[in-house]
């Protein structure tokens, strides 16, 4: 069984030609073919590459789809997202418990089906949804979720069930997925008609200066959401020392409440490798990876196939478009459950087959990125702007948008709408008329930049949507009447607790700090002094971390705290003994009466 | 003397040479500011975050972060003061410490830099986690209960020793140092003389059979807190 067992992962590896870099692959593979990477996997693994065994466990541990035991045949994994659950996952996840005899987090002793929770998959236009080992089900009701159950058990998948394809390319074979587009509302930008090679021939007839040049001046900032300008960004990168250089697509859209790059993904995936190439061209590097999160898996096979009709069609290659020593390729990098790596330095890392870390600034990516060589990181949605700004010109997309902000966005609105989906609309555009084109007039409060981003108050709906007031990678999320919004963001600190990557101690303890004090304030146990503890630490949490999700992990709080502090003070009361209302006796004493076998004789509350 | 760069921490002017971060900067010029995770023979890490300064009114992490001609560092603020405060607090509530009977007592980097934080007790609520102790090794033992995740033990294995004992493994707050054998301290290649043992700053690698040794009053912070060997070394005084 071990000898087999070492043949396959040496045959593994040595597909990935023992590559440590190569360690996302290699993991993810040895985890399809034997269901879980375990420990003897990996000693077998860091003697084919060469690396310390603890390291092949450092980044097996750290990512969500990995695993050191084994899953079962079949991987239930539901979305337990807010927006999810608004829509029933908790009742599908009863159903799922009920049809196989065991809890989330657990595995059927027959070792069939693995039950477990997932945040946000990039669905929330369609909830609720889950992901069944690398296909997505969408829509879920209890009786669907039984019908599933049964196929499961029936058959060992879910082929049977013949669940119908969705729109547009989600029909294509080789995507053959039941996802639908809902691409609602259609600028003239990234869904408009493109004919591949169009932009690409308008750039190689600059020179890479002035092709950087034309994207300085329309004005493109990043659309992953930081908004960092995108022509400066590759100016620094090609003005680094290094004969090789790499471009890298960020398509880990975990943001929760955005899936605007799922539909780029599916509809326009000319457009963003058009953009990636236009980038190799413009900065002189040879490489491009797009990193694709674990959970647009399915869409592998499709993206593969377009990149090769690209290397057919000359626009891949060697001296693209006959243009001599101008060449590009471009690999697939899949992620597998972190939300941490949709931050450059942590996708790096991911890229070069490490743990999702952060990595210590500078060196910045454009000095010293992917395998320490210059690197520019930029957004699915950015590399597609950047193709559509080759093909129209500079001045086009500039007059777009507003003033600090050019161009058109997508924005994923997903929650209490009549119509959910995707809007490629101005920058500049209001919640209110947004609220207007999704139907959801009725809104109590708006969530805008997923879980790290603002939750806004019917007062500041007049308030744009831009980088320069209320800016977002794409998530808009809508609560109607009714809707907690303590949860909301009791929800979101669940979330980040789940996804640091525990490096630095502001996100790692103080996001768990600041979830408990939370709850203590929706039990009813908080007090006024509560509230400004919270304010404390969130600002602590915010001015002390080291990369982007703890900077803003503390959004939820802070930001219901000031947009909706009356929730907050009717759930608060001065202490009448001056005792801490959160603290629990019996709690305290609990594991210590579990040690001594009987109860402790204090006076129980 | 054209080559040095000149900058401001609190205002006192400091002389840095090229490439030196803000820490070893201050370091040299006999300015101490709170650290644990750094340590000079060490790779920077920038994870505890205890040494975070503004930088023209940024924060940022001393240990990381380079010097530059001209830049307005701010250290001992009532801002930043209240963020180190938060930040060790954090670390002990994280963790199992109990001062009262470490061995580490006294010669504790964590301990000794809460004290010259003016640190009582933690304002933040113990998480009192479970956590494993490993005790097979015939000269080491770790307590993870002690363990602050400052990575030292991991990096110095790796660039003192030449070793790759250490590693983390997990993730948020379940992130813990993971040993390279397949569970056992003991089947590491891992030596008492090893600088990866030496570098912890807490209670959390040590050597079995020297535990309380040196008396109280003769323990490393005893008599002088933390950082007044750097600071003995003040040139503007």
């Amino acid at each position: 069984m071990n000898e087999n067992l070492e043949a396959v992962i040496r045959e593994i590896c040595q597909k990935y030609a023992n590559d440590s870099a190569r360690m996302m692959d290699i993991v993810r593979d040895v985890q399809a073919s034997m269901g879980g990477v375990s420990k003897v996997a990996m000693k077998a693994i860091a003697a084919a590459v060469g690396v310390a065994q603890v390291e092949v466990e450092s980044v097996v541990s750290f990512y969500a789809h990995l695993s050191s035991e084994s899953k079962g045949k079949v991987v239930i994994r539901l979305c337990n997202d807010f927006i999810d659950r608004m829509f029933g996952a908790n009742r599908v996840a009863e159903t799922f418990e009920k049809e196989f005899g065991i809890k989330f987090g657990e595995t059927t002793d027959d070792g069939l089906v693995s039950l477990e929770y997932t945040p946000c998959i990039g669905m929330c236009d369609q909830p609720p949804a889950a992901l069944i080992n690398d296909r997505i089900v969408t829509w879920l009701s209890t009786d669907m979720a039984s019908r599933i159950a049964k196929a499961i058990k029936e058959e060992g998948n879910i082929d049977k069930l013949n669940l119908p394809n969705g729109d547009g390319n989600n029909s294509h074979p080789l995507v053959n997925s039941m996802v639908h587009n809902n691409l609602r509302e259609k600028g003239d930008m990234i869904f408009a008609n493109f004919v591949p090679g169009a932009a690409l021939k308008n750039a190689i007839a600059e020179t890479p200066v002035e092709c950087i040049k034309n994207v300085k001046a329309s004005r493109l900032r990043g659309r992953g959401g930081a908004g960092f300008p995108t022509g400066m960004k590759w100016e620094f990168t090609r003005g680094a020392d290094g004969d090789e250089k790499y471009v890298l697509c960020n398509a880990d859209e975990g943001e929760p409440g955005t899936f605007k790059d799922r539909v780029i993904l599916t509809e326009a995936p000319e457009l963003m490798f058009e953009g990636m190439t236009v980038a190799g061209y413009a900065i002189g590097a040879q490489s491009g990876v797009v990193y694709l999160r674990g959970e647009y898996q399915y869409l592998t096979d499709f993206l593969n196939d377009v990149l090769q009709k690209r290397r057919d069609a000359g626009l891949l290659g060697k001296n693209i478009l006959g243009k001599e020593g101008f060449n590009f390729d471009i690999r697939i990098q899949m992620g597998a459950g972190a939300y941490i790596c949709g931050e450059e330095t942590a996708l790096i890392s991911s890229c070069e087959g490490l743990r999702g870390d952060p990595k210590n600034r500078p060196p910045f990516p454009a000095q010293k990125g992917y395998l320490g060589k210059p690197t520019s990181v930029n957004n699915v949605e950015t590399f597609c702007a950047v193709a559509k700004i080759m093909e129209k010109g500079a001045p086009w997309f500039a007059q777009k948008g507003s003033t600090g902000s050019a161009g058109l966005k997508l924005f994923s609105v997903s929650g209490d709408c009549k119509k959910p989906g995707v809007y490629e609309l101005p920058f500049g555009t209001t919640v209110k008329e947004l609220l207007q084109k999704v139907g959801a007039e009725d809104a109590i409060a708006v969530q805008v930049g997923g879980a790290c981003g603002i939750t806004v108050a019917p007062n500041d709906f007049d308030k744009e949507i831009c980088y320069d007031h209320l800016a977002t990678g794409g998530s808009v999320m809508v609560f109607g009447p009714g809707r907690d919004l303590l949860e909301l963001a009791h929800s979101f600190m669940e979330f980040f607790e789940e996804e640091s990557c525990g490096y630095c101690t502001p996100c790692r303890v103080g996001n768990t700090l600041l979830k408990r004090r939370l709850e203590y304030i929706i039990e009813g146990k908080g007090t006024p002094e509560d509230l400004i503890y919270m304010e404390t630490l969130g600002n602590t949490i915010k001015h002390t971390s080291r990369c982007g999700l703890g900077q803003t992990s503390a959004n939820p709080v802070l930001t219901t705290l000031q947009n909706f502090r009356s929730l907050y003070e009717s759930k608060v009361k001065p202490s009448v003994d001056g005792l801490q209302p959160s603290f629990s006796l019996d709690k305290a004493v609990g594991l210590s009466e579990e040690i001594v076998g009987r109860k402790s004789i204090h006076h129980h509350d | 003397m054209s080559d040095k760069i000149k900058f401001t921490i609190d205002d006192v002017e400091i002389e840095a040479e090229a490439g030196q971060t803000i820490l070893q900067a201050a370091d040299a010029a006999g300015v101490y500011i709170p650290r644990l995770c750094a340590n000079k023979n060490l790779t920077p890490h920038g994870s505890c975050r205890v040494c975070t300064v503004k930088v023209n009114g940024r924060s940022q992490a001393a240990c990381t972060q380079p010097v530059a001609p001209g830049i307005n560092v701010e250290s001992e603020s009532e801002e930043i003061k209240a963020y180190r405060k938060s930040l060790v607090e954090m670390l002990f509530v994280e963790g199992n410490h109990y001062c009262m009977f470490c061995e580490k007592s006294g010669n504790c980097e964590l301990q000794a830099v809460a004290y010259r934080l003016g640190i009582d007790a933690p304002k933040h609520e113990y998480l009192f986690p479970s956590r494993d102790v490993d005790a097979s090794h015939p000269e080491i033992f770790i307590d993870r209960n002690r363990c602050i995740l400052c990575g030292r033990c991991v990096r110095a294995s790796k660039e003192l020793d030449g070793k790759n004992v250490f590693q983390f493994v997990g993730r948020g707050i379940h992130k813990k140092v993971a040993v390279n054998s397949d569970a056992k301290l003991s089947d590491t290649e891992l030596a008492g003389v090893d600088m990866a043992v030496s570098s912890c700053p807490v209670g959390a690698i040590l050597r079995k059979r020297v535990g309380f040794a040196i008396p109280v009053g003769q323990r490393l912070y005893d008599a002088k807190p933390i950082g007044s060997d750097i600071e003995a070394s003040r040139t503007d005084k």
